[in-house]
């Protein structure tokens, strides 16, 4: 991993994009009293595209990576001031403008918030440009001392000579440390050195959060703004067959009709005109070529294109031959559902297109293709679209795609003065990129002990990654979508992991909490479960005699399981289940569920036990509360998370019927953290990945019933 | 016209008067950290105080306002009750996304004011109606406990 070589003019180029005070400063509340701030501020230390430090000695951190809960606007923070030597309590922060050559996420090459990365790609470059800076800043003062630089310390944005005690400030050197050569290579804390990174800091985006000041995109407020609310057609590919415009303009605060033929605008002076003029739409429509469409017909499709060999994405030994040979074998086939990502904030996109500018306000986890298509739409040059970050009330992957964007900048084409588009929550539920169907045949040999001898796992589903960045997808092989399957850590002799790419383009599919990991997880764990099964032996000492290879997996799941009491006797309808996550995460989860099923078969979470190791942590604190919220979510999706098809349309409306848990059905959760100096692990998504098999197998544990079709309690009712 | 008292205030305000209190903080007076969630009072993301009573502004119209205070997330604060809980919030780090926590913090700071000392049933019945998707239920849980002992 390389730092971003960014030099002074590559900033100003920044700035200027930006439009100078354009960046709003989230923090102060008032973005215009913040824009007029940032634009009067004193001239300023800009050693890189991650620290402006200004005479006033006011410390701004820029954060490129976006905040939608997980934490970073804390820990991104945490990397700097390490290594820049301020306090957490001494900085502002800033949400970045798009700029991929800036702001880049190495494991995307663009501007992306995504895939539990944050960390794990940031965790050298920020440091090194919190470094950088205070590299320049102890220069400036020992120039001004003529003293060597090795004679002084910074500590709280003051820099100190040592043998005499004389003292100045970051704010007071800031001009002379901008006249300063930005050195090359610094070198960085040893970690034993941290003074802040792992140890629990107070979240910086919290105060505004619990008072009503935080800004999220939907809480954009413009002179002259008008509100519209929008109806796209129900079935993917239908076109507006009809409307009763006249009706809707006739209600009171209702503007104007927009109507782009796929989907409908009603723009008024607020949201409940709006809601108002679009029911009194009455749009019909023309469902085109999708509207005869279930989920059977998905599912059908799946199962044919499961009976071919696909891509090879992992092989060892020969597994043909090795199941062929097993004493015992082992199939099954595995269903996961289309799932909703449901985010509270509904999708909502504020913009103000003019002749000769583009003005988009919005919460985005990819700002640069937000930006970027606002330009393809409205045609102007770059230069002259300029996207606001806001905070985002919930991404879960949903963000990752720019469609609300899109369709705002078409609507706002057609409307004088900006406009914000919100979506209904109807209109958020049933118009989403969903989590793909995923089909999976596994097949295990066991010799005649018991022990799997070979392993084969065919994994059926779209390929986002063909279409969200087509370099990643080579050899016809997802690499999401064999995330987890391809690190399988059981020491198995034979393995053969195959992607077999089936589209199904009648709902439109993404990257949901978790990711591939989410599917191959419960699939792996629910089948390690069943060979466990099989050879009448203990689900944790089963996958522990297969982990000699795998020490620190190993130690997770010890934890775990001592932790959680396993084995101890529990009252009849109870039972425990485990599960183990390791992938390209470079995080090691292992997770006990205790679940009841009632005789009525009335599924119910009374525990979670989930011991983590993620390697360095940042903010343990952070690490904890991803956990608690990935492994709800992930409960959420495993009860009862499920988009269904039904003529074209998503049958799924608002949360009455799409379940989500509530607070008197959250678990208790305990998180047990192993703390070491590996390589940060990713942390956002592992706790809901993990979650589903753990659910499934304890579920067995309670009543015998094996569950290869999720959501759990559709299959506990059904049978 | 209506005349809504909105945190103390008498506001005037040119609206039907079945269009819910949400969207009348929201897009007519500018006070936006009430929160749009569903609109069909499932998620609790806009619960304001009625009188001190926690409803769901998406679906409570202007009309039902007559004569009462509202009481939104911008001075929860300023009462007893509202204060520890804002408190107890940021002691225990509740919060991920946010975007829910003014509606939690609202009906909690109901639950406060009139049960001193809640228990586990007294939570679960006051707070199943205030969805998180970020799933931060276990800490919104410890921080009423938490507001409560600062009673």
């Amino acid at each position: 991993m390389t730092t971003h070589a960014v030099s002074r003019r590559d900033f100003v180029t920044v700035l200027a994009t930006a439009g100078g005070g354009l960046m709003l400063g989230w923090r102060a509340g008032e973005p215009s009293r913040a824009a007029t701030a940032a634009a009067a501020a004193p001239p300023a230390f800009v050693p890189n595209a991650f620290i402006r430090i200004g005479s006033d000695g006011r410390v701004t951190l820029i954060m490129n990576q976006v905040e939608m809960g997980q934490g970073t606007y804390t820990s991104m923070p945490m990397l700097l001031a390490e290594e820049l030597e301020v306090g957490l309590d001494q900085v502002q922060l800033e949400h970045a403008p798009p700029d991929d050559k800036l702001y880049a996420n190495p494991f995307f090459g663009d501007q992306e918030t995504g895939g539990s990365s944050s960390v794990r790609a940031f965790y050298e470059p920020l440091r090194r440009a919190g470094a950088t800076a205070r590299t320049m800043l102890v220069a400036a003062a020992a120039q001004t001392w003529d003293v060597d630089p090795a004679s002084c310390r910074a500590k709280r944005g003051v820099v100190t000579h040592t043998p005499t005690g004389r003292t100045l400030t970051y704010g007071a050197m800031a001009d002379k440390a901008a006249t300063l050569p930005v050195p090359d290579k610094v070198p960085l804390k040893d970690p034993k050195d941290f003074t802040l990174i792992g140890t629990p800091a107070k979240r910086l985006d919290t105060p505004d959060k619990v008072n009503g000041k935080a800004q999220y995109g939907i809480d954009v407020r413009l002179p002259g703004l008008k509100i519209a609310t929008v109806a796209a057609s129900p079935v993917l590919g239908g076109k507006v067959a009809g409307l009763d415009e006249p009706k809707a303009l006739a209600i009171p605060g209702v503007r104007q009709i927009v109507n782009l033929g796929d989907v409908v605008a009603v723009v008024a002076d607020h949201m409940w005109a709006a809601k108002q003029g679009l029911a009194a739409l009455a749009i019909r429509w023309d469902d085109g070529p999708n509207g005869g469409v279930s989920t059977a017909d998905v599912v059908q499709g799946l199962d044919t294109a499961s009976q071919q060999p696909g891509a090879v994405a992992r092989t060892q030994g020969n597994a043909a031959a090795a199941l062929a040979g097993a004493a015992k074998k082992i199939d099954a086939v595995y269903q996961v559902p289309f799932l909703a990502h449901a985010p509270l904030e509904p999708m909502n996109c504020t913009v103000h297109v003019e002749k000769d500018r583009c003005e988009v306000w919005t919460g985005s986890q990819t700002l640069t293709r937000a930006q970027g298509t606002a330009v393809r739409v409205t045609g102007l040059p770059l230069e002259q679209v300029v996207v606001h970050n806001h905070l985002l009330g919930g991404g879960f992957g949903r963000r990752l795609e720019y469609d609300y964007v899109t369709q705002a900048v078409r609507i706002g084409q057609q409307v004088e003065g900006p406009v914000k588009v919100v979506w209904t929550r109807e209109e958020d539920m049933q118009h989403g990129f969903y989590r793909p169907y995923y089909y999976d045949r596994m097949a295990a040999g066991l010799d005649a002990g018991g022990t799997p001898v070979a392993w084969t796992h065919r994994i059926v589903g779209p390929a986002i990654v063909a279409r969200y960045l087509p370099p990643g997808f080579r050899n016809g092989i997802d690499p999401d979508g064999v995330g987890a399957a391809v690190e399988l850590l059981y020491d198995i002799p034979a393995i053969q992991v195959e992607f077999v790419r089936h589209e199904e383009p009648v709902l439109n599919t993404t990257f949901w909490r978790g990711v591939g990991p989410t599917h191959n997880v419960f699939v792996i764990e629910s089948f390690m479960d069943e060979l466990a099964a099989a050879a009448k032996a203990d689900p944790v000492e089963y996958r522990r005699t297969l982990l000699s290879k795998a020490p620190r997996a190993r130690a997770v799941l010890d934890l775990a399981a001592k932790a959680a009491r396993w084995g101890q006797p529990l009252p009849a309808g109870r039972g425990r289940g485990v599960a183990l996550l390791f992938s390209g995460w470079g995080s090691y989860l292992a997770e006990v569920a205790e679940v009841e099923v009632s005789k009525a078969g009335e599924l119910r979470v009374h525990r979670i036990v989930c011991a983590v190791d993620c390697g360095t942590v940042i903010n343990p604190d952070t690490v904890k509360a991803q956990i608690e919220g990935g492994v709800n979510f992930g409960v959420s999706a495993a009860l009862w998370g499920e988009v269904t098809l039904k003529n074209g349309r998503v049958e799924q409306s608002n949360f009455h019927n799409y379940r989500v848990l509530r607070m008197n059905e959250a678990p208790t959760i305990e998180v047990h953290l192993v703390r070491n100096l590996e390589a940060p692990g990713g942390l956002g998504e592992p706790g809901t990945s993990v979650t589903a098999p753990a659910l499934a197998n304890a579920v067995f544990a309670a009543t015998g019933k094996r569950i290869r079709k999720l959501p759990l309690q559709a299959q506990l009712r059904s049978g | 016209m209506a005349t809504l008292n909105i945190n103390g205030r008498d506001v005037t305000v040119d609206v039907p008067a079945d269009m819910p209190i949400l969207w009348v903080l929201r897009d007519v007076v500018g006070l936006t950290g009430t929160k749009f969630g569903c609109g069909m009072a499932l998620c609790g993301a806009c619960t304001v105080h009625l009188d001190g009573q926690p409803t769901r502004s998406c679906v409570t119209p202007v009309a039902a306002a007559a004569g009462k205070k509202i009481t939104t997330i911008e001075a929860i604060g300023e009462t007893p009750a509202g204060k520890k809980v804002q408190q107890a919030w940021l002691d225990l780090e509740v919060v991920q996304c946010g975007y829910c926590q003014s509606g939690q913090i609202m009906t909690a700071s109901a639950l406060i004011a009139k049960n001193a000392h809640p228990s586990d049933a007294d939570i679960d019945g006051a707070m199943s109606g205030n969805i998180c998707r970020c799933g931060t239920y276990p800490r919104i849980r410890a921080a009423i406990k938490h507001a409560a002992k600062g009673a």
